[in-house]
């Protein structure tokens, strides 16, 4: 047993329930204060991970019989997380006010999320796969219903436990099949022998089983049902963070499986791929089209990401999976921005209306300019991160269209899902810039952590826009990691 | 820092150090921009001047430079610039129509300081659009300058009374209010402009990705150099070319794409309608000449026949559509899109004399098209109004500007002297020595003569003769400093219009190498793309090949043109 190589998660737990404890003699006008201590806990620990120190250095080593690896994919989703989770802790500070009771449960469930979310960037098997997504769900089932007085809060808690324990059931049942015919958890194991089972009905099935629950956690068509509700009625941290972390451990979930498990079962399904993908997208674009209510909108927008995330894996190359770790990368930036400003603005307000950003250029410059950004990001549009990832994508995509045309007409569906997206987000600029009444002209003033934070988003998707060598180095050589 | 980094760099730079200037500033705001243009236009002057002079590399291009950190090495990506002759002209163009721009954009008033970052931001897309010689940023470019485009016609466009119907040659009522057609046109042109900015990208994409894995490139010279050596294959050619030109088609405003231009430029502000339709609109254009047509030559030879039908229905179709515009705005905005089909005809046309011709319209239009929209918006910023019923006589109180106005108009209808004549003339006898073209180079020529000074005369009887209204006798003048963009435009159109070979020496020898790139290889292998098209393109490669020995005439049209004057 090699503990040493969880030093990173074992230090995360440990400062949720350090959190949790501390509620307990903390006097109740500083527990506001508690998440950005744990936020700099984290930061520190995202520090670390650059150093030798860190488990992170590992690189190349197991645990627990291969149950728990340490390899360049998962030392790029550990960042991922850290950094998601720390910019989704100093927002639920600022949100602080809008929940009742109970703040300090708020962090350490965010951190307990946290901890999830690593465990499955190194998994590396059924049942660690399994106990990860189970321990970001159930989190998240508590951290969606978390303003008990809301009741679209209570609403969308409800349906996304609903459906989250239906694809639970889902996915639980697929791992069993898949234990019963070939006898494997282990992915490693896994992928010696799936050959074998190509044809294996029962196994098939159970992979499709576990798919469906991959496949609602990353909103992907047809289990996309849920993410708009939650998304509206979820406190807007949670939203944030459901949006950027949970998507994400899905996703690297999803690449291990389909990569690194049973990519002799993968390639058989190019189609299947290639289809969902195109759904998504288009479902995920149609649906945000007519949305007045900004996180709905996300919500769908987010549907519509996770169909352009499923074109580099529809692709089956690397370029295409090392496109998908660049595309999440400048997805944290823009929807952490994003959700930042709906927060901070939209907080006060019973609607969250897109009318209710209007005349947001006067109230704080800082926040108009940077929702435009990440619209634009989000439309895909130089020189913004969003652009860099769309661009790959379609890379990958391209260079399969050789062998199979179906990828020429995946590539013109994203054409025309991008351009159908550009009328929406252009909506929430004109939305910022341009709406006629001014209900409310009040500065907005920002706390500095949150100055900080937003700055932070920014830069990165100014970062990943032009200066995309070194990312895309450490994608690439994540991707690789994968031995597809 | 050499030159051409200097020349991007410094408007984007100046965009940003503006976002850190209080908005209680706007002069400050203005006199950086107007500032910053004048600068960078400057440092293009200089570079156009010593372009003869200048040392080039391997490939003809000078001026090479490189911005580090830019990009993805492992790609092949890297902003690298340059400038040979076929964008020389383009880029001392653009800057000084963003000079010209920046100093006609006293008609903000509003939420200043956002107007010069975003025209200082567009100023900057553009130019590197039109100096990269990085497949990526040129895109990435062009793409940095739209966005700023679509805000601006957002947030400080005017609403023209002209509903959708009235685009099309009957006119009429009804359709969209007239008070929303701000809304209507800035949707209309994002949505248009992003998807032939898409269609090109994957056009562009497929075309990287037909070189071998381990040397992939965005980097132009390399992939001209590739090209040159190996032929693509005809099934990726098939892909790749129709791809790129109804991509960059859209973006040029090629027929029956157009839709957006005319109201997309009527509801602009002055400055965004001069920067896209003087300057940015040619991108598309410059990338057939430069990308599409000598990388895909067999393919393209066999569009050539569509892309000239095409420019026909630019002419004539939209040409009779500038005839029934009742604002002027909407005019213009038509009869720049007339112009484009001038430009795609010399380009179907393939051989030197067509090809430099439409480069030396790309030129001359950008300088007219900023000029008209210029003084469009110093009458709209005095009267109000652009609709031709409501003005006339406005050259009794508008000296100035009413002589300006005439010989933009005497310009736009190819009056000798001015740079349009020398371009639309060798546009004309370039299409007219290709055999199969000479149907449409008739009807073009004819279109052009009639239906331009039709609707150019017209505009001027409307606005500046006639009597004067009763409400305009207040109207006044432009002052010294307003005067300074539109002598600077006109000096422009003729000085070039007097000496041509200033322009056509520098972009002659490299639609030479094009043309050559693209007529070599197509009569070589057209033949057999040609039986598996079931198209029968020998008289499209005759012809084009027939044109080759005649490279020597165009420095006798260019005397011809200083002659006539």
């Amino acid at each position: 047993m090699n503990v040493s190589l969880m030093s990173l998660e074992i230090a995360v737990v440990l400062l949720g329930i350090i959190v949790l404890v501390a509620d307990l003699w903390l006097p109740a006008e500083r527990k506001r204060a508690l998440g950005y201590a744990a936020a700099l806990a984290l930061t520190f620990l995202l520090v670390g991970s650059f150093t030798s120190h860190c488990s992170c250095a590992l690189v190349g080593q197991s645990a627990f019989g291969g149950m728990f690896v340490q390899d360049a994919l998962s030392v790029f989703f550990k960042r991922f997380f850290l950094l998601a989770a720390v910019l989704v802790l100093i927002l639920a500070v600022e949100f602080s006010d809008k929940i009742a009771a109970g703040i300090s449960e708020y962090y350490s469930l965010i951190i307990f999320a946290l901890a999830g979310m690593l465990f499955a960037a190194s998994s590396n098997d059924f049942a660690i796969l399994f106990v990860s997504i189970e321990l970001i769900t159930i989190t998240f089932y508590v951290l969606t219903s978390f303003t008990r007085g809301k009741v679209a809060s209570l609403e969308s808690g409800v349906k996304y436990l609903i459906l989250g324990a239906l694809s639970s059931a889902f996915m639980i049942y697929g791992i069993a099949l898949v234990w019963g015919t070939t006898g494997k958890f282990n992915f490693t194991e896994l992928s010696m022998v799936a050959e074998k089972f190509v044809d294996n009905k029962v196994f098939l099935f159970g992979v499709l089983f576990i798919l469906v629950g991959l496949g609602f956690k990353i909103a992907a068509f047809p289990f996309q049902m849920w993410t708009p509700d939650v998304y509206q009625g979820a406190p807007t941290p949670t939203t944030a963070f459901l949006a950027v972390g949970s998507k994400a451990a899905g996703f690297v979930l999803l690449l291990r499986l389909l990569f690194t498990a049973i990519p002799s079962v993968t390639v058989h399904w190019e189609k299947l791929l290639i289809v969902m993908s195109a759904i998504t997208i288009l479902y995920g674009n149609l649906c945000a089209l007519p949305q007045r209510n900004l996180k709905r909108l996300l919500g769908y927008s987010s549907i519509a990401h996770a169909g352009y995330l499923l074109l580099g894996i529809a692709a089956l190359n690397h370029a295409g999976q090392s496109a998908v770790l660049y595309y999440l990368a400048g997805y944290l930036f823009t929807t952490l921005a994003a959700f930042g400003v709906i927060a901070l603005v939209l907080r006060h307000l019973d609607s969250e209306d897109v009318s209710g950003l209007a005349g947001l250029n006067q109230r704080s410059p800082l926040l108009a300019t940077t929702m435009t950004l990440a619209m634009v990001s989000l439309g895909g549009i130089p020189p913004l991160a969003g652009f860099f990832g769309k661009f790959l994508m379609l890379k990958a995509v391209i260079e399969r269209g050789t062998t199979n045309p179906g990828y020429y007409c995946l590539a013109f569906t994203a054409l025309v899902g991008v351009v159908i997206s550009l009328y929406y987000y252009f909506g929430v600029i004109r939305a910022i810039y341009w709406s006629k009444e001014t209900p409310d002209l009040s500065p907005i003033t920002l706390s500095g952590p949150m100055k900080i934070s937003v700055a932070v988003c920014v830069a990165g998707m100014f970062y990943l826009g032009l200066f995309p060598g070194a990312v895309l180095t450490a994608a690439t050589r994540a991707a690789n990691a994968l031995g597809y | 820092m050499t030159t051409l980094t200097l020349i991007l760099l410094l408007p984007l730079l100046a965009a940003i150090a503006l976002m850190f200037v209080p908005r209680n500033f706007a002069v400050i705001m203005r006199a950086a921009a107007v500032g910053v243009t004048f600068v960078t236009m400057l440092l293009a002057v200089l570079m156009f001047w010593q372009f003869n002079g200048a040392v080039a590399d391997a490939n003809g291009y000078k001026f090479v430079s490189t911005i580090p950190g830019l990009g993805a090495e492992s790609l092949g990506i890297a902003c690298k610039l340059g400038v040979d002759g076929l964008n020389v002209g383009l880029v001392l163009m653009g800057a000084i129509v963003a000079f010209a721009a920046a100093c006609c954009s006293f008609e903000i008033k509003s939420r200043e300081k956002e107007f010069y970052i975003l025209l200082l931001t567009m100023t900057g897309g553009i130019l590197g659009a039109f100096m990269s010689l990085d497949l990526f940023f040129f895109y990435f470019f062009h793409e940095l300058a739209l966005v700023p485009t679509f805000i601006m016609i957002g947030v400080w466009g005017r609403d023209v009374a002209a509903t959708p119907s009235s685009l099309k040659p009957g006119g009429g009522d009804g359709g969209v209010a007239a008070t929303k057609t701000k809304n209507y046109a800035t949707f209309q042109i994002t949505l248009y402009l992003s998807i032939g900015a898409l269609l090109a990208l994957i056009g562009l994409i497929a075309l990287y990705l037909q070189l071998p894995a381990d040397s992939r490139t965005f980097d132009i010279p390399k992939l001209t150099k590739y090209f040159t050596e190996h032929t693509m294959a005809a099934s990726a050619q098939m892909f790749i070319f129709p791809l790129l030109l109804l991509g960059f088609g859209i973006l040029v405003s090629l027929w029956p794409f157009h839709s957006w231009a005319a109201l997309g430029y009527g509801c602009a502000p002055s400055a965004t309608a001069m920067l896209h339709a003087g300057v940015l609109k040619k991108f598309g254009l410059y990338g057939l000449i430069r990308i599409a047509i000598p990388f895909c030559p067999e393919v393209a030879q066999l569009h050539l026949q569509l892309i000239a039908w095409l420019a026909l229905g630019n002419v004539l179709y939209v040409g009779w559509v500038a005839m029934r515009q009742k604002n002027l705005n909407l005019l213009i905005g038509n009869s720049s899109v007339a112009h484009m089909g001038m430009i795609f005809l010399g380009i179907a046309s393939l051989n030197l004399i067509g090809v430099t011709g439409a480069v030396v319209i790309m030129v001359a239009h950008g300088f007219l098209a900023a000029l008209f929209f210029g003084l469009n918006g110093y009458i709209y910023s005095q009267t109000g109004t652009l609709e031709m019923s409501e003005l006339g006589g406005l050259a009794k109180k508008l000296r100035f500007i009413g002589v300006a106005f005439v010989m933009a108009a005497m310009a736009g209808c190819g009056l000798p002297g001015f740079l349009n004549f020398v371009g639309e003339v060798s546009v004309f006898f370039g299409a007219w020595q290709v055999p199969a073209l000479r149907t449409v180079t008739v009807l073009a020529v004819w279109g052009a003569l009639i239906i331009g000074a039709v609707y150019m005369l017209r505009a001027v009887r409307a606005v500046m003769h006639a009597d004067l209204p009763e409400r305009w006798t207040t109207v006044s003048d432009a002052n010294q400093w307003r005067k300074l963009p539109y002598a600077l435009l006109i000096a422009s159109l003729l000085v070039f219009g007097f000496f041509p070979r200033l322009l056509t020496g520098k972009i002659q020898p490299v639609t030479e190498q094009i043309v050559n790139m693209a007529t070599a290889k197509g009569n070589s292998v057209a033949s057999d793309v040609a039986a598996s098209a079931a198209l029968t393109a020998s008289d499209l490669t005759v012809g084009a090949s027939a044109s080759a020995p005649e490279a020597g005439a165009l420095p006798s049209v260019s005397v011809a043109a200083t002659k006539s004057e």
